[in-house]
């Protein structure tokens, strides 16, 4: 190679151009991807969506694509899915910002590091590890102490979702948390506050867009969840009525339905997924306003 | 201070330590619930044996092979793309709208649930390109999945090498490619692989993505046929041995199993995490 290199100037440039094209198209290989499975999930999941109307299918409240007679709204699951997204935000918000505040400014260092590992670990355990432990603690404690007659539920879902977004929301608020300016923090030691008075009404303000950033991703991470909600929400497309209702949100039921659906069930699940993708794309745009927003002041 | 802002002070201390006690306390018991009743499963035999449920066997060989296969075929297409894309956007391309639209797509891409790639590599790499449920089906999908995690990781990794060493080595007469392969990659190798072990832990956690378009075959893979066999991996198996087959023995084995391997991850991840900024601190 770099025999080849030395004498002859003119190969040695053309191979460096090849090698800077692959660089280059490899980074253009992901937007391609993100076209090719946008236009790909439209494709499949448009057409069923017209086919059965577009209010019919979003607004519709029943899911019973193996009747003789089959409707398919989906109503129920997109309300399953907006409830356990907002009762995981709900519970996971406040217990992660906190966590994350012990993080930055309380802990001391040892105790910084177990907790940080501790996130971490979170994180990282497979989400069927999350739904079998939902499906063998908490499902047949909601069954024995709540009276469900299954246990499994909305509210495990929520349970469970509720700790799945923590790392997230933990991660990012600490890193914002840490980026506030010292002078901030100091100016209002100096000034007279006390500690909890910096970090609640000084530094968490400073930090807010970070901490709503934290927040919408863990959004998403809640409402694109799938195998550990599968295994604890029942998989009944039911209306959520109380937080003891059998549940199936929108990804459930796609993870469900697709192993035994019919070719015309199968495309409604794409279109399952057609929503679900909207969802998600929304979330990505409120957080990229709230980006720029926070990158012009 | 008054009496009030005193109380109001203790009481938001109370609340930091009680919630970061729930999350250590859940995470606990979490742990320590599935090990307790899994560890006793997880035996030599459990390991090494093979699953036949008409001879009786549950162990989970072909899926801690199955796995290795599917981490192997996804590193495999991920780490060269993910690296070059992140060289590209670090040391080649200028900021402008380019690079914030290669950005957008790749966080496009980090926020897309794992079902949803799931439909897609069973739309696309099975269906269209024929690939059926096999190894290189979900290798190609997970992939796509990993991209994001593998260049942002690569990126940091690459941005935090010593400016000075880049400046020397171009003054020094070497043409920007010989700068990248001999001065910025080497010093950049612990980062990328950190990048490689993330992306591990998330081939192995994933399991939507994984049930249609690996499929979830519980058996090793002829060696001719190691890319077009469908195989079950270690998180798919807990799936359904836990909600088709209700065999818990086997599932709190498995759990526990995976438990330790990300453990162990997480644990080599974050060693080599120290010693970058132990030789930071040096440098």
């Amino acid at each position: 190679m770099e025999a080849a290199l030395a004498p002859k100037k003119k190969t040695g440039l053309s191979y460096e151009k090849a090698i800077e094209l692959i660089f280059a198209v490899s980074a253009f290989l992901m937007i391609f991807s993100v076209i090719i499975i946008c236009v790909y999930i439209f494709i499949e999941g448009v057409p069923p969506i017209l086919e059965v109307g577009i209010s019919k299918f979003i607004f519709g409240t029943e899911w019973t694509p193996t009747y003789k007679v089959p409707h398919y709204g989906i109503l129920p699951m997109i309300l399953a899915s907006v409830y356990g997204m907002a009762g995981a935000i709900i519970i996971g918000v406040p217990i992660g910002i906190f966590t994350a505040v012990m993080l930055a400014e309380i802990a001391p260092k040892r105790i910084a590091g177990i907790l940080k590992s501790a996130i971490e670990l979170l994180a990282g355990i497979p989400s069927v590890v999350y739904g079998f432990f939902g499906l063998t603690v908490i499902v047949p404690f909601i069954r024995v102490h709540l009276g469900s007659p299954t246990g499994t539920s909305l509210l495990a879902m929520i349970i469970i979702l509720s700790i799945m977004v923590l790392p997230t929301i933990v991660n990012i608020t600490e890193t914002s948390l840490r980026a506030v300016p010292r002078e901030y923090k100091e100016g209002s030691l100096a000034l007279g506050a006390s500690k909890m008075e910096t970090i609640f009404k000084v530094m968490i303000p400073a930090a807010r867009s970070g901490i709503v950033s934290s927040v919408i991703l863990g959004m998403g991470r809640a409402l694109g969840e799938t195998m550990a909600v599968i295994m604890v929400c029942g998989n009944l497309p039911n209306m959520p009525k109380s937080l003891l209702s059998t549940v199936s949100p929108m990804t459930a039921a796609i993870a469900k339905d697709m192993s035994y659906a019919g070719p015309f069930h199968q495309s409604a699940l794409f279109g399952i997924g057609v929503v679900l993708f909207v969802f998600i794309v929304l979330l990505n745009l409120v957080l990229n306003l709230i980006a720029s927003k926070s990158a012009s002041k | 201070m008054s009496r009030k802002r005193k109380m109001k002070d203790t009481f938001l201390q109370i609340l930091i330590w009680t919630f970061s006690l729930i999350t250590v306390g859940f995470l606990l018991w979490m742990v320590s619930y599935i090990i307790f009743r899994g560890i006793s499963g997880l035996n030599w035999e459990f390991i090494t044996s093979e699953y036949n449920l008409y001879r009786g066997k549950t162990g989970i060989l072909p899926m801690i092979v199955g796995t290795l296969l599917l981490i192997a075929a996804t590193l495999i297409i991920s780490v060269p793309i993910g690296v070059s894309a992140a060289i590209f956007l670090t040391e080649y391309a200028k900021q402008g709208v380019l690079v914030r639209i290669i950005r957008f797509a790749t966080e496009s891409l980090a926020g897309i649930p794992s079902i949803i790639y799931g439909l897609f590599g069973y739309i696309f790499f099975k269906g269209t390109l024929k690939l059926g449920f096999s190894v290189a089906s979900g290798a190609l999908t997970l992939s796509i999945m990993i991209l994001p995690t593998i260049v942002r990781t690569t990126e940091e990794a690459l941005l935090s090498v010593n400016p000075g060493y880049r400046e020397g080595s171009l003054a020094l007469g070497a043409s920007r490619l010989q700068t990248i392969y001999k001065v910025i990659l080497p010093s950049a190798i612990p980062g990328i692989l950190t990048a490689v072990i993330l992306g591990m832990g998330r081939v192995i956690g994933e399991s939507a993505a994984v049930m249609y378009t690996v499929g979830s075959v519980p058996k090793i893979p002829a060696v001719e046929q190691l890319l077009t066999s469908s195989v079950r991996t270690l998180s798919v198996h807990l799936y359904v041995v836990a909600l088709e087959e209700a065999d818990f023995q086997s599932a709190f084995a498995t759990a526990t199993m995976l438990m330790i391997i990300i453990a162990l991850l997480n644990f080599a991840a974050n060693r080599i995490g120290r010693r970058l900024v132990k030789e930071k601190g040096i440098g």
